[in-house]
């Protein structure tokens, strides 16, 4: 009764919705990095508070939240009470990376030069964290933006988390909600720490002075 | 309390769906003819409960009452009354009650205008349109209730998204589920038939009219989005190929093939298989939509919340809905008769090419739709497929389409002479190379695909003018039906002529202007004269005024004021462009951000869109020749086995032909 080629739209339509079927438990949105377990590109910047410089060597030995900010981004004025709260919670080191703080349209009155530039950045991102609060431990200028072109920043904000080996291990494009941080971020924040304290433990890396070494600079 | 009142009638009409489902065709395997005859009232009723759940969800709008979850999420006392009523709309839950709503009213419309049909087939159609109203009632009552309350009540609604608050989106939705929702009744007719053996020529009559409004109303819905995109989003774009606008087409292409293969079907008893499997095609790639729009599977400016469980709940329906009747359609199908013999030069021949040439080009779009999903589930990485893919594809399959549908309508079924189609095609041909040659030289620029877009709908325009004279000076009459889809080809050939004149001739300009600057655009200066604040009644916005001059004169043409608005419950700003819509093409103007400087300035986009106003003329006119062709005369003419009064108006151009065709209807009813 039955002839194979009226069988043919039937066995199409169960392949369709096997990948449908797969497909629902994917996220279109999310992009990932290749840079998701490879070493954190290495910089050298000042500091919003005018400290001297921060490298990211500076924290091996600890598991640290990246945040891509700027005052001039609307998400990430959405983003920052929970990352306020968060870090208030929580304890997680979170450093700032100040993305292109200097904009071209304030640059309509002739060309800046770096030190107006430094000390308008720190001025309005000073400003900007007084009235919204500071969750970082320190923030970096990145004015140029050639560290979030290493990054592979595509937009502000995005939070990279980074394990004490210096190896980046999660990225979020846009703003983090309670629920990432509370379902992805802080499961693989306990796990990786739980590592270090293994390694560190079994062969008394410099985990601990490492930390101090940066408040040294 | 009359909150609780629509939810609980909600829940009742679910219970009658089911019956509506069961009942009647348990009635048919039974030969019991009361449970059959239960298919009508039952319909009646779970329409007039949904209708009452509907009306319900509507006052609680028009209230403000935002003690409702829903109603908060998506209005606010400040709305204008008709956005409060749209509102209904504007979000998943809503959505989907309009869905079921327009489900009821298309069940209804079978169960009041099908007096003439066997009880037995009204008993099948409706319980499979039960079936499928039980589905989507089950869906909102347990994943997206429309109803659930917010304790305590919020003091103000969060209010629709302000790129909703808009007259297109007022109706647009509407239009367009009762496109998709229309085809259930194609289908239903169609499992009907598979179920009951009874693949006939009045299956396919019954069929025709039915699918002929549910494609009006699809082919309006889809301009009206088009339209609303390009006038409302400031993108000056009218098609995007997002995954959602494919989702519409798909159906759309379906649907367009399914009307000509019917009509094959009701006159030659032929590609009866072929047009089942459209009707089951075009109603499943509606579901098929609704289940991409609503799971979050795919990217898409059209962003609902997605929730998984509300994703599986839609593919398990689907896989169940499609699945079995695709099942039906394997062991149903083979048994069908494969009608009357037909030469190759034959009217069947040109519907047959032109429907699968339709079906190939929806195959093409769900491919591209699709294809990142499929790459993405076998781990081979993230892409998206954009334009150029859906442009290489698509253009080259409507080629011969458009070619066809001259000779197409023009031939005798089962044999055509080309002898009879030849006088016919020599106006067109020479008429359309005069026309595309001359248009594309005063738009000053020529090249191959230019001038085969234009002669292509040239070609179609010119043949239906001619055969439409012909008819008048032959004093033949015209029914609907000829009509219909002379208007409606005619409709095809307006889009096809605006979709290469803006694809080719349109300038795009982003510019930033001060006051006093001035930008030329083709022979248009458009000059910024001022930017002001003004209010609205739930918005504040910015207001720039745009003159525009033309060629070397001094006067001022026209007026644009375009407008950046701030609504005051939402922190995104709108964009609402200013746009001239002449005869030959669009002026567009939007309003983007002010840049700070020494003096300000404003991101500006300046467009000149030729053609854009052909788009939604061509579209009217396939809406008037769909209408024109679903009310013909003959649809209410009561169906008999073996009718073929009906036959006397088909459009034919060729009165020599009657004598051929009723000899043709003996061996189709013998087959």
């Amino acid at each position: 009764m039955i002839q194979k080629k009226f069988l043919i739209p039937l066995v199409l339509f169960l392949v369709l919705v096997v990948f449908l079927g797969v497909g629902l438990r994917r996220d279109p949105k999310e992009i990932p990095s290749p840079l998701i377990n490879t070493a954190a590109p290495d910089f050298d910047l000042p500091t919003l508070k005018g400290e001297g410089n921060f490298s990211p060597k500076a924290y091996w030995g600890r598991v640290w939240l990246f945040n891509v900010w700027a005052t001039w981004c609307v998400s990430c004025r959405e983003e920052h009470p929970v990352l306020v709260a968060f870090a208030k919670r929580e304890g997680v080191p979170i450093v700032g990376l100040s993305y292109k703080e200097i904009q071209p349209s304030d640059e309509d009155k002739g060309p800046m030069s770096l030190e107006s530039k430094l000390s308008l950045a720190r001025a309005r991102s000073f400003e900007w964290l007084k009235k919204h609060g500071d969750p970082y431990q320190l923030s970096v200028l990145d004015l140029d933006g050639r560290v979030g072109i290493n990054y592979g920043v595509y937009g502000v904000p995005e939070t990279y988390l980074i394990d004490a080996k210096g190896f980046i291990r999660y990225k979020h494009i846009g703003p983090v909600t309670p629920e990432v941080l509370a379902q992805e971020v802080m499961p693989l924040v306990l796990e990786l720490q739980k590592e270090a304290s293994a390694k560190s433990s079994s062969n008394a890396t410099p985990s601990q002075s490492s930390s101090q070494h940066y408040a040294l600079q | 309390m009359l909150v609780e009142l629509g939810h609980f009638a909600l829940i009742l009409s679910l219970l009658v769906a089911l019956t509506q489902g069961v009942l009647p065709l348990a009635g048919v395997l039974n030969s019991n003819a009361l449970w059959q005859s239960s298919a009508r009232p039952l319909a009646l009723l779970q329409w007039s409960l949904v209708a009452f759940a509907f009306a319900v969800l509507e006052v609680a709008f028009l209230q403000s009452d935002f003690s409702v979850l829903y109603v908060s999420e998506h209005s606010n006392s400040l709305l204008p009354w008709p956005y409060k009523m749209a509102a209904l709309w504007g979000g998943h839950e809503g959505s989907l009650l309009l869905w079921v709503f327009l489900l009821g009213v298309w069940s209804s419309a079978v169960a009041l205008f099908s007096k003439t049909l066997a009880q037995d087939m009204v008993a099948r159609v409706l319980s499979v349109m039960g079936m499928i109203s039980s589905g989507f009632l089950l869906f909102i009552l347990t994943t997206s209730n429309p109803f659930a309350r917010l304790l305590p009540a919020a003091s103000e609604g969060q209010d629709l998204n302000p790129l909703l608050q808009d007259p297109g989106l007022v109706i647009h939705p509407p239009m367009l589920y009762m496109g998709y929702v229309g085809m259930s009744v194609a289908f239903a007719f169609a499992i009907a038939a598979l179920m009951a053996g009874r693949l006939d020529t009045v299956w396919a009559r019954w069929s025709r009219p039915w699918t002929l409004v549910a494609w009006t109303f699809l082919t309006f819905g889809i301009g009206l989005g088009s339209w609303w995109a390009y006038y409302e989003l400031g993108w000056g774009g009218w098609w995007f190929w997002d995954p959602v606008e494919n989702a519409s087409l798909m159906p759309w292409l379906v649907a367009t093939a399914l009307i000509h293969s019917l009509m094959v079907t009701e006159k030659r008893g032929s590609f009866k298989a072929w047009t089942v499997l459209l009707a089951i095609a075009a109603f499943s790639l509606s579901l098929l939509g609704t289940f991409l729009v609503r799971s979050g599977v795919l990217t898409s400016v059209h962003a609902f919340a997605s929730d998984p469980a509300r994703g599986i709940f839609i593919l398990v329906f689907l896989a169940l809905v499609v699945g079995s009747s695709l099942t039906l359609f394997a062991w149903r199908a083979p048994t069908v008769s494969l009608g009357s013999p037909m030469a190759l030069l034959s009217k069947e021949t040109f519907l047959l090419a032109n429907s699968v040439l339709l079906s190939t080009a929806t195959l093409a779009v769900l491919l591209g739709t699709l294809y990142p999903l499929i790459i993405d589930a076998l781990n081979m990485g993230k892409l998206s497929v954009g334009p150029p893919y859906f442009n290489v594809v698509f253009a080259p399959l409507m080629v011969p389409v458009l070619f066809m549908m001259v000779p197409g309508a023009l031939a005798r079924w089962r044999e055509a002479k080309w002898s009879q189609i030849k006088p016919f095609l020599i106006l067109p041909f020479f008429a359309a190379t005069i026309f595309s040659l001359g248009l594309s030289l005063w738009m000053g620029h020529q090249d191959a695909g230019i001038l085969l877009g234009f002669w292509l709908g040239a070609w179609v325009a010119f043949a239906s003018f001619q055969q439409v004279a012909w008819r008048a000076k032959q004093g033949l009459r015209m029914g609907g039906s000829f009509l219909g889809m002379q208007i409606a080809h005619l409709g095809l050939a307006v889009v096809v002529l605006g979709v290469t004149g803006v694809k080719n001739f349109e300038i795009e300009r982003d510019v930033r202007m001060g006051v006093g600057d001035q930008v030329t655009l083709a022979q248009y200066h458009f000059k910024l004269v001022d930017v002001k604040e003004v209010r609205g009644p739930n918005y504040k916005a910015l207001r720039a005024q745009v003159n525009v001059t033309k060629g070397e004169s001094e006067t001022v043409i026209k007026n644009l004021t375009p407008e950046k608005r701030f609504y005051l419950s939402s922190t995104m700003p709108m964009t609402e462009a200013s746009i001239d819509s002449g005869f030959m093409q669009d002026l567009y103007v939007s309003l983007g951000d002010v840049l700070s400087g020494p003096t300000p300035q404003w991101s500006m986009r300046v467009y000149y869109k030729p053609f854009v106003p052909w788009l939604w003329a061509g579209v009217l006119l396939m809406v008037l020749g769909g209408l024109l062709a679903s009310f013909d005369k003959r649809y209410r003419a009561p169906v008999l086995a073996g009718d073929d009064q009906a036959h006397d108006q088909e459009p034919e151009v060729h009165e020599t032909h009657h004598a051929s065709q009723s000899h043709d209807l003996a061996s189709t009813h013998n087959a």
